[in-house]
């Protein structure tokens, strides 16, 4: 078995003393929630935290709540929980979908939604074993100087691969963070920067409490699909959420759709409503606008061989679960995935 | 064949048998599920140090220097050892020694073993590698065997007569171009099948002691995660320089093997090495990462075959040319070489028939056995054709299978005897309980069903060393308090072999199985068997079981008979009970009956073994794939196809296997079960592979694809039951046969469903989605 490298945990109760923590010293000190991406990462000597401050027992962190309208997701719940709460069903499918595609059921036990947002990206030559990467003269990301994956370029593109992530910014997912200064709430759009290093703006010191979803005017529809090679366990080859709002009469008003897995981080499909808007389900246009949308999805989403496998194919695939995933949202079906 | 193996198939009491054929739970399947069982890795012994291995992160270098001082300076290391340390090479087959424990001179894959070290715990042994300072040189490294074929300078072998080529081998039986020529429809074609792995769950692992207790000369004992201690005691005798009588091998409980652990590892080496060094037990235990790299798994290759049939739908001929892709060192290659030709020859029969096979060297893993050995890759190319030609002749690929069926207790064209051959019943089966008749060709758009056969040995009469003595050997002891114990040199590698052993006997002395114990694979403790490789186990070792035990029933029988004053065909033994057939009141225990036994002969113990009749076709390489029986199986897949993903879903198999004699059908279920599990994982998943840097794709169970629950069709075992002659009881093998022709099986299906062939494996979706555009744009041509 891999070792794991040395460290030290500590296990606060409450946010403040979690914040206390983190204060301490940058670098050295990680936060751990579930763990299960964490401690593989460790295992491959891609992080060496000197000490873990675990959110194990800060039971504010737990737990699905309405409050105002809003839908309050506490960053300790554990995926299971998120994929299968009757409230996350009702006002989130597209999440409740993703969330129950992650990993595999003993990984979605362990496994947060907090640690989800989180998660680090990925890239098939940046997660091996420190063995691994060393033969290959490791890379960008981590303890070397050259990507393999763009030849000759100075920017590392290792892939946002969290399935709740495009799920959560088609629902305009809010995020609350505490740090020592207090708390903030950021956009979950406003998190992200292209930067397969380290994708996030904010410090990896400051704790992620809970991810608001705000009350939404109109009803609307919403699925997740996901591409990857087993029926579990892998993460996405390629995800795509869609929202799509409607009117009493099933008029579409406004649609989005959110991809993950193609660069660094999870990417919005620029106009993708405008194919959708003024059309009624299940209607010829509605038909029509579904390639449209399909189309334009192809256009902008151009996966590189980042992650695992063979990325023409994963091209290949855009238009094709874009399509089925809006359809099942249009059905109030979903997952899209192969199983 | 010598008289001593030949026990008949009958039942030994009446006319039934009493434990042979009922479910039976695994005489350790209790303690493996409630934790009890110890493997090797749960050894821990007072004292015992860890250690690691130093790989090498070149594909292909030369070692210009080791510098072990700083390593040997840190605190808690107790000893470092490179190649110097054992340069005696050797390798499994005698013929082709080509490894060492710890490279010596020169590296051959990204993962080739380098310098151990032993420490007082694992982190201290991996701190202490990183320590170790190795100076190479660079070489030339080989990724496509194309090259290897023709480039020979840098030799991946220096010395190596025939450059950057392990083996080759050709043969011919008949005249294959004149049956080709007289042919009415020939087929010819490019097949790929990729490199596979075994993925046992249990990692590999090894712990020795060196101990001066029992001696001054010392005895050397290694716990070894082995399919084959056999050949471990032999060759650690070899590079370690000792007597064999000064080392024991045991093999603990083993979680899966598949045929990758069936060579000798630099672990077990190193781990003995270090323990002679320090006088400390020491225990290696391997990660998941490192198994990739020792892996001797499936070999790639690469095949072009040919082959032809009348217009009445008689084959004449194939012609096969293979490339296959060895990987660094030579492992079991040599037969690897010979099983990539030898074993196609039934359950159709190939008139004229010709093979030309070359391995070759490349900077990767070794490859090496890996269940359905050398004969799942033919097998795959040979009944894509078989389908191409039925198709051609419009006939249904099951009737053609039937015509040219080899028929049973005959001769193949390469000259290997067939025996019991129940092929024509796994036709049967397969096509009624899939209901081929009704539905093939009726099934909605995108769904089809496929059929394949094959044929595999049970076992080899090629020893791996030449030598006259039996192939495998069984000692029982049965004493005063009733309880029978069993000494096999047989490995358990969870296939049940000590299950079976103890099926046997208790059957044999009309015991329960409850009190029958199994001593396996301790060379100091029992007799020697050639281990669990080539679907022998149950067929020799299980034969020498019966050889054993009738001997010491005679013993029995006659003390009782004299007891009772009676003949001895009047007893009858079963279920722990001895009867008087002629008198319903009269009975004993078999406790009572050994007793009697014990005080008129002395001490109760017997042997048996089993040795192979003379087999094999009178040409070299002749006795390779000679098998005292073969089983035969046939496949039918349904398959689903995503013409929008190219997405290959099998929904369900239906196996037929004639294993001779299901000695406990649960077991048999059980292997055919996993057979297919693992062919279908290499059909749509698996894929073995070095990047562009000659580094391992991804050495690691979430990269490499095995499948899960989700991605395992439904599995239909049908047991075909042809009773061999010679088997146990008329048993043969079940572990290996069901693989093979599932892979061809789903591709036929695929054709059926979608009208593409598909030639190259693994079958992704990539490659699905090609072939259906190639076919859309051939119809194309055609309408235009
Ligand atoms: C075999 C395997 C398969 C997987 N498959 C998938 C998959 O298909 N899809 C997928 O999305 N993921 C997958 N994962 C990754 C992982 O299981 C999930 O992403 C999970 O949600 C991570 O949550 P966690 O609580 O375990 O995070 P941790 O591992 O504990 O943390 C992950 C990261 O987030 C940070 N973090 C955690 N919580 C907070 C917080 N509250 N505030 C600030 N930072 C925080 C940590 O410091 C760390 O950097 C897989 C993992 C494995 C081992
Ligand atoms: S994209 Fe991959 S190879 Fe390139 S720098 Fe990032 S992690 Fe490394």
């Amino acid at each position: 078995m891999l070792r794991l490298p040395k460290f030290e945990v500590e296990k606060p109760t409450t946010v403040d003393e979690t914040v206390a923590l983190l204060s301490e010293k940058t670098g050295d000190v990680m936060i751990i929630a579930g763990g299960t991406d964490l401690m593989p990462n460790m295992k491959h000597e891609l992080f060496t935290p000197k000490k873990l401050v675990s959110l194990a027992g800060v039971s504010a962190l737990f737990g699905i709540r309405e409050e105002a309208g809003a839908l309050v997701i506490g960053a300790m719940t554990p995926l299971d929980q998120v994929a299968n709460h009757p409230l996350v069903a009702e006002r989130a499918p597209a999440l409740a979908q993703a969330a129950g595609l992650v990993a595999g059921p003993q990984l979605r036990r362990m496994g947060t939604l907090g640690g989800n947002v989180m998660l680090d990206t990925r890239c098939q030559w940046y997660n091996q074993t420190y063995f691994w990467r060393k033969s290959l003269g490791f890379c960008l990301k981590k303890d070397g100087s050259a990507c393999h994956v763009i030849e000759g370029g100075s920017k590392c593109v290792a892939a946002a691969s969290n399935d709740t992530a495009p799920a959560l910014m088609s629902l305009d997912a809010k995020l609350t963070f505490a740090n020592a200064d207090g708390q903030r709430e950021l956009l979950l759009d406003d998190l992200w920067k292209s930067d397969g290093i380290f994708n996030k703006k904010v410090p990896p010191s400051d704790l992620l409490t809970e991810i608001r979803l705000p009350q939404r005017e109109v009803k609307h529809l919403g699925a997740y699909g996901k591409l990857r090679d087993r029926g579990s366990i892998d993460f996405p080859l390629f995800g795509v959420a869609v929202r799509i709002d409607i009117d009493a009469n099933d008029v579409v008003v406004d649609a989005e759709a959110v991809s993950v897995a193609l660069q660094a981080r999870p990417t919005r499909i620029r106009k993708f409503g405008e194919s959708l808007v003024g059309t009624t389900l299940g209607s010829p246009e509605f038909e029509k606008g579904v390639q449209a949308a399909a189309s334009l999805g192809h256009k902008q989403c151009r996966p590189m061989p980042n992650v695992p496998g063979d990325h023409e194919y994963r091209h290949a695939m855009v238009p094709v679960y874009l399509k089925r995933t809006i359809l099942a949202a249009a059905a109030g079906a979903g997952p899209v995935h192969a199983v | 064949m010598s008289a001593r193996d030949n026990h008949g198939t009958a039942p030994p009491w009446g006319d039934e048998f009493q434990v042979i054929g009922k479910r039976h739970r695994k005489v350790d399947g209790l303690a493996k599920a409630t934790g009890q069982a110890v493997y090797t890795d749960d050894i821990a012994l007072p004292g015992m140090l860890h250690a690691k291995t130093l790989r090498s992160p070149h594909a292909h270098a030369r070692i210009l220097s080791i510098d072990t001082t700083r390593a040997e300076a840190l605190p808690g290391v107790h000893a470092v050892i490179t190649g110097a340390s054992m340069p005696i090479k050797y390798g499994v087959i005698p013929w082709t020694p080509d490894e060492n424990a710890l490279a010596t001179d020169r590296v051959r894959f990204i993962g080739d073993e380098v310098a151990a070290v032993a420490a007082v715990d694992e982190d201290t042994a991996n701190a202490a590698i990183e320590l170790i300072d190795v100076e190479y040189e660079p070489l030339y490294s080989y990724t496509d065997p194309n090259e290897s074929l023709e480039r020979h300078d840098p030799a991946i072998h220096e010395g190596n007569k025939h450059g950057n080529v392990s083996k080759h081998v050709e043969l011919e039986f008949g005249d294959v171009e004149g049956a080709l020529d007289g042919a009415d429809v020939v087929v010819e074609n490019d097949f790929f099948f990729h490199g596979s792995t075994h993925t046992a769950i249990e990692p590999h692992c090894a712990v020795a002691q060196w101990s001066q207790d029992t001696s001054a000369e010392g005895l050397l004992t290694v716990w070894s995660s082995t399919q084959i201690s056999h050949y471990v005691h032999r060759a650690l005798a070899r590079v370690l320089e000792l007597p064999e009588t000064r080392i024991r091998v045991i093999q603990p409980n083993l979680g899966g093997a598949f045929g990758g652990k069936s060579d000798p590892f630099s672990l077990e080496f190193c781990v003995a090495k270090l323990s002679m060094l320090t006088g400390r037990p020491v225990k290696m235990l391997w990660t998941r990462e490192e198994i990739f790299y020792a892996h001797r798994g499936r070999h790639p290759m690469h095949m072009h075959y040919r082959s032809g049939a009348t217009s009445d739908g008689k084959l004449v001929g194939s012609d096969a040319k293979i490339l296959i892709d060895g990987g660094s060192y030579s492992s079991f290659g040599l037969v690897t070489t010979y099983y990539s030709g030898q074993l196609l020859t039934g359950p159709v029969d190939i008139p004229n028939y010709r093979f030309n096979s070359t391995r070759v060297f490349t900077n990767k893993p070794p490859c090496g056995p890996k269940r359905g050995h050398g004969s799942v890759q033919p097998r795959f190319a040979f009944e894509i054709q078989l389908d191409e030609l039925a198709c051609a002749l419009d006939i249904d690929p099951i009737d053609f299978r039937r015509k040219n069926w080899q028929g049973e207790h005959t001769k193949t064209v390469n000259g290997q005897r067939i025996t019991s051959n129940g092929f024509m019943t796994c036709l049967d089966e397969a096509e009624r309980e899939s209901q081929w008749k009704e539905r093939r060709g009726k099934l909605a758009d995108g769904r089809g069903l496929g059929v394949a056969g094959s044929m595999y040995i049970s076992g080899t009469n090629y020893p791996i060393y030449p030598n006259d003595m039996p192939q495998a050997g069984i000692q029982i002891k049965v004493d005063r308090s009733g309880l029978v114990t069993i000494f096999t040199g047989g490995n358990d590698i969870g296939q049940g072999s000590n299950s079976v052993v103890a099926y046997l006997v208790a059957e044999e002395l009309g015991v329960e199985v409850a009190d029958v114990r199994v001593v396996a694979a301790d060379t100091d403790l029992c007799p020697v068997d050639l281990g669990a490789y080539s679907s022998r186990v149950t067929f020799m070792v299980g034969n020498a079981a019966i050889d054993a035990a009738r001997k010491l029933r005679k013993q029995v029988v006659e003390s009782v008979a004299k007891h009772w004053e009676i003949a001895e065909a009047g007893i009858r033994m079963g279920g722990g009970v001895v009867l008087d057939l002629a008198d319903a009141e009269r009975t004993m225990g078999v406790r009572e009956a050994f007793q009697l036994a014990e005080a008129d002969h002395d001490t109760l113990g017997s042997t048996g073994s089993y040795n192979t009749p003379e087999l094999g076709g009178d040409y070299r390489g002749g006795t390779i794939g000679a098998s005292p029986a073969y089983s035969f199986t046939a496949h039918v897949a349904e398959v689903t196809v995503d013409r929008e993903t190219g997405r290959i879903t099998c929904d369900e198999v239906w196996v037929a296997h004639d294993c001779g004699r299901a000695l406990n059908p649960m077991l048999v279920a059980g292997q055919m079960e996993g057979s297919v599990y693992m062919g279908v994982a290499e059909a749509l998943l698996e894929e073995h592979d070095v990047n562009r840097f000659g580094l391992h794709s991804g050495p690691s169970l979430l990269d490499y694809r095995i499948p899960t629950t989700l991605d395992t069709p439904k599995i239909n075992s049908l047991i075909v039951e042809s009773v061999d002659p010679e088997g146990p009881y008329g048993a043969k093998e079940a572990g290996e046969g069901p693989l093979h022709s599932v892979i061809p099986a789903i591709s036929n299906a695929v054709y059926d469903a979608v009208g593409i062939r598909l030639r190259h494996l693994p079958f992704t979706p990539a490659k699905v989605l090609r072939a259906l555009a190639e076919l859309e744009s051939d119809q194309t041509v055609e309408q235009s």
